[in-house]
């Protein structure tokens, strides 16, 4: 952990803005660069920010990594749920049509954005994780010496 | 007519530039013998790459050179030095002979390739003639989102997309594994 007072300072009025701009990268990347992907490492970054000044276990308050665990998987759930919807509507697998059969267009938007939610989801929990194995390793082998 | 050249000639002079930082920060690895110097500099050539791709256009390969490269390998390799050492082996210039002459034949032989390509943004190139164009023209009645590259990814190629999110999050498994990123929460949860 980090002593010094500017950088925790500053880093407590970062990681709001950095979030919320991980939440519009992802959530308006229809009509602007970015999309899951980005979205989910800008949130991590967020997070890997926040561990780095102000230590492991208070990210690991907010954060649990059984929870980032169970984020890897989700995303990936949700996007393989989207597919199976469609297909039991009776669309081929994965036509977004399907969730809005009388406007395929709309049924294009809403699929997007579920599909690149998962991505997301997949993304921030991979990387987070990630680095807790990491700081988590690092720590120990500190530990054994 | 006569601003469009304008334009270009600075555009291509600062792609120069951002080449020669490049090639500066790449060197700048191999040169310095700390490796938390040369973390730094290998963070700087992702944000240099990053700024080149924004130069081309492709500002989503932008963003994530940016997040990924510059960001998150970054700290991934700091968290390496940390677990590692902290400075490089000793070596001698005469070593490098061979892995030098290795790069400058591999090079040429990617520069000989290159000569092969269509000119950067020309109209014949395959990218503009084959599917590029379909995408282009159908995305805006079939989806109806300004964004081609988001179409493009997540409904015109949405299978392709969940096996890259099924990659990506075998990928993670596997590397929380080898670091026993699973056995460490466990025990903690066991002790709390």
């Amino acid at each position: 952990m980090i002593q010094a007072l500017v950088l925790k300072v500053i880093t407590k009025l970062m990681v709001g803005f950095i979030i919320l701009f991980a939440l519009y990268v992802q959530f308006h990347g229809d009509y602007s660069p970015g999309g899951g992907f980005q979205a989910g490492v800008i949130f991590a970054a967020a997070f890997i920010l926040y561990g780095m000044v102000m230590g492991l276990q208070n990210v690991e308050r907010v954060l649990p990594p059984w929870l980032t665990h169970k984020l890897m998987a989700l995303g990936v759930i949700i996007y393989t749920l989207v597919g199976i919807y469609s297909f039991f509507v009776g669309y081929n697998f994965l036509d977004y049509g399907a969730l809005s059969p009388a406007h395929p267009e709309h049924g294009q938007h809403y699929g997007i954005l579920l599909v690149e939610f998962g991505v997301g989801v997949t993304v921030a929990g991979v990387v987070i994780s990630i680095y807790y194995a990491f700081v988590n390793r690092s720590k120990t082998s500190k530990e054994d010496e | 007519m006569q601003s469009n050249s304008g334009r270009k000639k600075i555009e291509s002079i600062i792609i120069l530039a951002l080449f020669i930082f490049l090639v500066i920060s790449a060197i700048g690895v191999l040169w310095v013998k700390h490796l938390f110097a040369a973390a730094m500099f290998s963070g700087i050539f992702s944000f240099l790459s990053a700024l080149l791709f924004v130069m081309l256009d492709a500002v989503d390969v932008a963003f994530t050179e940016a997040a990924v490269g510059a960001g998150v390998s970054t700290i991934l390799v700091l968290g390496t030095i940390v677990l590692t050492t902290e400075r490089a082996k000793e070596w001698k210039a005469s070593d490098n002979l061979r892995p030098l002459l290795l790069v400058i034949l591999t090079g040429a032989i990617l520069i000989y390739g290159s000569l092969d390509m269509p000119e950067f943004g020309s109209i014949s190139a395959p990218a503009q003639t084959h599917v590029g164009l379909t995408y282009l023209e159908s995305t805006p009645k079939d989806i109806g989102i300004p964004n081609v590259v988001t179409a493009v990814l997540a409904s015109y190629r949405g299978f392709d997309t969940l096996g890259e999110t099924a990659v990506v999050f075998t990928a993670g498994v596997g590397v929380l594994m080898l670091l026993g990123g699973f056995i460490r929460t466990r025990s903690r949860r066991d002790r709390g």
